[in-house]
C-alpha cells in the first residue's frame, strides 16, 4: 500500500510535466494531432455542401431568341435567378449612348465595350441595381426610364443611361453585363 | 409496495403471454397454415457478379453505356427514371455535346408551356432535364398498362431485396408456370393479363417478359454479343448505377477514411499505453 | 464536486485567470470532464460508451442540421428533396448515409450503455436518478428516431407512422381523437410530416440539455465502476484527464471504424429497401417493420394476440410495449441486493446472461421478421420471460442469491488482479 501511495504520487508530477520531458509523449502529441486532421478534413465536405449543387450549377445559362423583340422594347426574363434585361435599342438610343463623354462617367465603358461586336443594339445586362440589388424600372411597358432614358432604380434614385450605365444616385457601377454569346443572328446563350 | 405491484403485472403479462402462446401452440398443431404458392414456388435471385460489388468495386462505363443504350431502346417505353438527369450521364464517360444529343434524340419529351396560349406542351430535352417519363401522369400510365402503372426505375436497384441480382433474375426468369403449380394452386397460375416469373414476391407480375430474343438491341462494336443474359446484366448495371451514382466516391472516400482511422486507432492505442504505464505498469 | 482530493482547477495565464473570475466556464469543464474528476481507476471498456453516446449524439446534430438545409418537409417533394441530397448536394450522400447510420450507430452504442447499467447495478443507490434521467433520454430517442425516420416520405416511413400513431388508436374511447391530433389528419400526410420535422429537429437539443443533467446527477456520486464498491480514498481513483480521455481516444477510434465500415460500404444493411419507394397511402409493403433498433419491441407489441376479458389483445399490446420500457424505471426497487456489480452475483449473472440477453436476441429477431405463426409464438414465450426476469425474477433473485466476497477497496481489486506491481518501479 506504502508502494502504491508513491506511485500514484509519481504519476501526478509525470502529468504535470506535459512540457516534452518523456519522449513518449510524442505519441499523444500525435494522436491529437491526427483528430484534429480528421476533424478537419470531415469539415471540409460539410462547409463544401453549402455551394451551389449540381442541379443549380446545370441550370446556370439560359437560351434566349430575339427575333421578337422590336426596336424600343425590352424584355425582362430570368438569369440564374436574377432578372435580365435584354434591351433593343433604337438607334436614337444608340446614339445618345455614344455621344456621352466616357471622362463623365463614374464607370467608365464605351457601349462597344458593353455590347458585342457588330451587335451594339443588343444590350444584355442583369436587372439587378448595382446598388442594393433592387430591380430598376425601365424595362417594362411604360415603366419610367429615368433622366438619362435608360433605367431608373425606385429604391434610391438610380439612373442608367440607354447603355445601362450609372449616371445620377448612389449606385457605385454599370448594370452587370453578363457572359453571353450570339448562338445565331436572332438568339443568344447567357452564361 | 412496488415490489408486490412489479409481481401482479409481471405475473399478469407473462402469465397472459403463455397462455395466448399455449393457444397459438394449440392452434398451429391443430390447425396448420396452408402452404402458400409464394412459399414454395418463389425464388431467390442468383448472385451476379458485377464489376461494382465488393469494396474496392467500380462501374464498368462500357457496360453502363449499354445498359443506358436498353433503358433507351426497351426499359423507358414504360418506366420513368425520373430522378436522373441527362447532365449526370457524364458519369457513364459521355462528352457534353453526346449528352446533348442523347437528350434531343430521347423518346420522350419534356413537358413544358405553349408560349402564345399557355397550353400544356412539350419541347426536346436539354442536358440540364431529368429524363422525362413515357406517360404524363399516373392515370395515363395505369389506363395504357391495364391498370398497372410501371414503376420509376431511378431508385429500383435499391428498392428491392437483392438490388441489382433482383433486377436480373427477373428479367431473365420468365418461364412457362411449372406444372406442378396448375395441380396444386390453381389460383397462383398466371391469369389474361399477367406473367409467371419466380423471382417475383407473388410470382405473376403485369409487366410482359422485356428481353425476349439474343440481339433485340444492337450493340456497337467491341461489346459482347447481346444475349438475354447479357443485356439483362447491363441494364441491371445501369440501374445500379442511376439508384447509386456516387458509389464509386463513396468506396473511395470509405478505403481512405478506413486507412486513416486505423492509423489513428494505432496512435489512440500508443497515448492510450503511454498515458497509463505508471498506473498499469504490472498490468 | 465529489471528491475532496480532486485537482483543482489553476488558470495557467492572466486571461484564463480573468476568464474564470467572470465566467469559470472552464473550470466547470475542468471539474466535468477534466483532470478535476476523479474516476475509479478500474473501469473497463464498457464505461467507454456514455462519451460514445455523446459523441454519437454530436454526429447526428451537426448532419441534421446540414440535412436541414436541403431537406423539404412537404410530402409531395420531401422524397425528391432526399434524392437531391443524395444526387445533387455536394458531398450529400456522405451526409445523408452519415445520419442515418448515425442513429444506428447512437441505438447500438446507448443499448450497450444501457446493458453495462443493468449487469453492474449502476441503477442502485446512489446513482438512481442517474438511471432515471438516462432513460428519459432513451424515451426521447425512440421519438426522435421515430419521427426522423417518417421525414424521406418513402413507403417505411409512411407506413411506419400510420402503424405506430395506430397505438394510439387502441386506447379506448379517447384513442381515434388522439391519433387524429398527432396525424393533423385522419392518415399520415402533410401536416404530420411536417410536425415531425419539427419536433425531430427540436428534440436532439432536449436530449442534448438531459444529457447535461444526467452528467449531472452522475458526478455528485461520481462514476461507478466494476467491482461496484464505492471509492474510498484518492488511491481509488484516477484524474478523468488524461487517463479516460486517452482510453475514450480508443473508444472513439473504434467507434468511427465501425461507423465508416458501415457508412461507406453497407449503407444500407440496415435500412429496408421499401424505404426507397416514394410514400403510396394505396398500397402497404408486405413486411412492415421498423428500424431495427425498435424490434425486440415491435415484437413484444405483436406478441398479444389474445383478448384478455374486455381488453382487446391489440391494447394489451400497446401497454406491454410501453410497459416494456417503463418496467425499467422501477428497476432502483425491484433489484434489491446489496451488491451492485453482476460480477459478484452468481445467480444474477446465470440470469443475466443466458436469460435476458438472449431473450432480447430473439425478441430483436421476431420483431425484424415476417409475423408467421411460429414467430409469433416464439415472441410469446419470449415475451414472457422479459416481463417474469425484471417484475418477478429479479426481486427473488435479491432475496435468495448469496453473493461472492467482495474486495475491501478498487485499489485491493485492481492489484488483486497482478500481485507483482507493487515491485515494479515507478516511472
Amino acid at each position: 500500500m506504502e508502494s502504491m501511495a508513491s506511485l500514484t504520487e509519481d504519476s501526478a508530477t509525470a502529468g504535470e510535466e506535459q512540457g516534452g520531458v518523456r519522449r513518449r509523449d510524442f505519441i499523444n502529441v500525435a494522436a491529437a494531432s491526427f483528430a484534429g486532421v480528421g476533424a478537419v478534413s470531415i469539415a471540409l465536405p460539410l462547409i463544401n455542401q453549402m455551394n451551389p449543387s449540381a442541379d443549380v450549377l446545370a441550370e446556370a445559362s439560359t437560351e434566349i431568341d430575339l427575333a421578337a423583340i422590336q426596336p424600343g422594347q425590352t424584355i425582362k426574363t430570368i438569369f440564374r435567378k436574377q432578372p435580365l434585361f435584354v434591351r433593343h435599342l433604337t438607334p436614337a438610343e444608340v446614339a445618345s449612348a455614344e455621344k456621352v463623354d466616357l471622362g463623365e462617367l463614374r464607370d467608365p465603358q464605351s457601349l462597344e465595350q458593353r455590347t458585342k461586336a457588330g451587335k451594339k443594339q443588343w444590350l444584355v445586362t442583369m436587372g439587378v441595381c448595382t446598388h442594393l440589388g433592387c430591380v430598376p424600372l425601365g424595362a417594362g411597358e411604360g415603366e419610367v426610364k429615368g433622366e438619362f432614358g435608360g433605367y431608373f432604380c425606385p429604391c434610391h434614385g438610380s439612373s442608367y443611361d440607354t447603355a445601362a450605365r450609372i449616371r445620377k444616385g448612389p449606385a457605385p457601377k454599370n448594370l452587370e453585363v453578363p457572359p453571353y454569346e450570339f448562338t445565331s443572328d436572332t438568339a443568344i446563350k447567357v452564361g | 409496495m412496488i415490489r408486490i405491484g412489479a409481481f401482479l403485472v409481471g405475473l399478469f403479462f407473462s402469465g397472459w403471454l403463455l397462455v395466448s402462446a399455449t393457444m397459438g401452440a394449440f392452434n398451429f398443431v391443430t390447425n396448420p397454415a396452408a402452404p402458400t404458392a409464394e412459399h414454395e414456388f418463389h425464388k431467390k435471385p442468383e448472385p451476379v457478379d458485377f464489376s461494382f460489388n465488393g469494396p474496392a468495386g467500380k462501374y464498368d462505363r462500357a457496360q453502363l453505356q449499354r445498359g443506358l443504350q436498353i433503358f433507351k431502346e426497351v426499359c423507358s417505353a414504360c418506366h420513368s427514371l425520373k430522378y436522373v438527369s441527362f447532365r449526370d450521364f457524364k458519369d457513364l464517360g459521355y462528352s457534353d455535346g453526346q449528352i446533348k444529343t442523347i437528350a434531343q434524340t430521347w423518346p420522350a419529351e419534356a413537358p413544358s408551356i405553349n408560349p402564345e396560349t399557355g397550353e400544356a406542351a412539350t419541347r426536346k430535352p436539354t442536358p440540364a432535364d431529368k429524363i422525362p417519363a413515357p406517360y404524363p401522369n399516373e392515370v395515363a400510365a395505369r389506363a395504357a398498362n391495364n391498370n398497372a402503372a410501371p414503376p420509376d426505375l431511378s431508385l429500383m436497384a435499391k428498392a428491392r431485396h437483392g438490388g441489382p441480382d433482383y433486377i436480373h433474375a427477373l428479367l431473365t426468369g420468365y418461364q412457362a408456370p411449372p406444372a406442378e403449380l396448375k395441380k396444386k394452386f390453381p389460383e397462383a397460375m398466371p391469369g389474361k393479363t399477367t406473367h409467371y416469373n419466380p423471382y417475383f414476391a407473388n410470382l405473376n407480375l403485369a409487366m410482359p417478359a422485356p428481353l425476349t430474343t439474343d440481339g433485340q438491341v444492337t450493340y456497337g462494336e467491341g461489346a459482347p454479343k447481346p444475349t438475354v443474359d447479357q443485356m439483362a446484366k447491363d441494364v441491371s448495371a445501369f440501374l445500379m448505377w442511376t439508384a447509386e451514382p456516387k458509389l464509386e466516391n463513396r468506396k473511395r472516400a470509405g478505403t481512405a477514411a478506413v486507412i486513416f482511422l486505423l492509423v489513428f486507432f494505432g496512435l489512440c492505442v500508443g497515448a492510450y499505453k503511454n498515458v497509463w504505464a505508471d498506473k498499469k505498469a504490472h498490468a | 464536486m465529489s471528491f475532496p482530493w480532486a485537482n483543482e482547477y489553476k488558470p495557467s495565464n492572466p486571461f484564463m485567470r480573468y476568464l474564470d473570475e467572470k465566467l469559470p466556464l472552464p473550470r466547470f469543464v475542468y471539474n466535468a470532464v477534466g483532470a478535476g474528476y476523479p474516476v475509479p481507476r478500474n473501469l473497463n471498456y464498457f464505461w467507454n460508451f456514455g462519451v460514445l453516446a455523446g459523441v454519437a449524439l454530436m454526429v447526428q446534430i451537426v448532419s441534421g442540421i446540414i440535412l436541414a438545409m436541403h431537406f423539404a418537409a412537404e410530402s409531395t417533394v420531401a422524397f425528391a428533396s432526399v434524392e437531391h441530397i443524395m444526387r445533387d448536394v455536394n458531398a450529400g450522400w456522405f451526409i445523408r448515409y452519415a445520419h442515418m447510420n448515425g442513429a444506428s450507430m447512437f441505438f447500438i452504442v446507448v443499448y450497450i450503455h444501457i446493458f453495462r447499467g443493468l449487469f453492474y447495478g449502476s441503477y442502485k443507490p446512489p446513482r438512481e436518478m442517474v438511471w432515471h434521467l438516462g432513460l428519459v433520454i432513451f424515451l426521447l430517442m425512440m421519438a426522435t428516431a421515430f419521427m426522423g425516420y417518417v421525414l424521406p416520405w418513402g413507403q417505411m416511413s409512411f407506413w411506419g407512422a400510420k402503424v405506430i400513431t395506430g397505438l394510439f388508436g387502441a386506447l379506448p374511447v379517447i384513442g381515434t381523437p388522439i391519433q387524429t391530433w398527432l396525424l393533423g389528419g385522419f392518415a399520415p400526410d402533410n401536416a404530420a410530416l411536417n410536425r415531425f420535422f419539427s419536433l425531430h429537429y427540436l428534440l436532439p437539443f432536449v436530449i442534448l440539455g438531459v444529457i447535461i443533467l444526467h452528467i449531472w446527477a452522475l458526478h455528485i456520486p461520481g462514476s461507478s465502476n466494476p467491482t461496484g464498491v464505492e471509492v474510498k480514498d484518492e488511491q481509488d481513483t484516477v484524474p478523468f484527464h488524461p487517463y479516460y480521455t486517452a482510453k475514450d481516444g480508443v473508444g472513439v477510434a473504434v467507434f468511427f471504424l465501425v461507423f465508416a465500415g458501415l457508412l461507406f460500404f453497407a449503407p444500407n444493411f440496415l435500412g429496408e429497401p421499401d424505404n426507397y419507394v416514394q410514400a403510396n397511402p394505396l398500397a402497404t409493403p408486405a413486411n412492415i417493420v421498423p428500424e431495427w433498433y425498435f424490434w425486440p419491441f415491435y415484437a413484444i407489441l405483436r406478441a398479444f394476440t389474445v383478448d384478455f376479458l374486455f381488453i382487446p389483445a391489440k391494447l394489451l399490446g400497446v401497454l406491454a410495449m410501453f410497459a416494456a420500457i417503463l418496467l425499467l424505471f422501477f428497476l432502483p426497487w425491484l433489484d434489491t441486493s446489496a451488491v451492485r456489480s453482476g460480477h459478484y452475483r452468481p445467480l444474477f449473472r446465470k440470469f443475466f446472461w443466458f436469460g435476458l440477453i438472449p431473450t432480447i436476441a430473439i425478441l430483436g429477431y421476431c420483431g425484424g421478421s415476417h409475423a408467421t405463426d411460429g414467430i409469433v409464438l416464439i415472441s410469446q414465450i419470449a415475451s414472457a420471460y422479459y416481463f417474469a426476469h425484471f417484475l418477478i425474477i429479479l426481486p427473488i433473485i435479491a432475496r435468495v442469491e448469496t453473493p461472492k466476497p467482495l474486495p475491501t477497496s478498487i485499489t485491493e481489486a485492481v492489484l488483486g488482479h497482478a500481485p507483482g506491481a507493487t515491485l515494479q518501479p515507478a516511472e
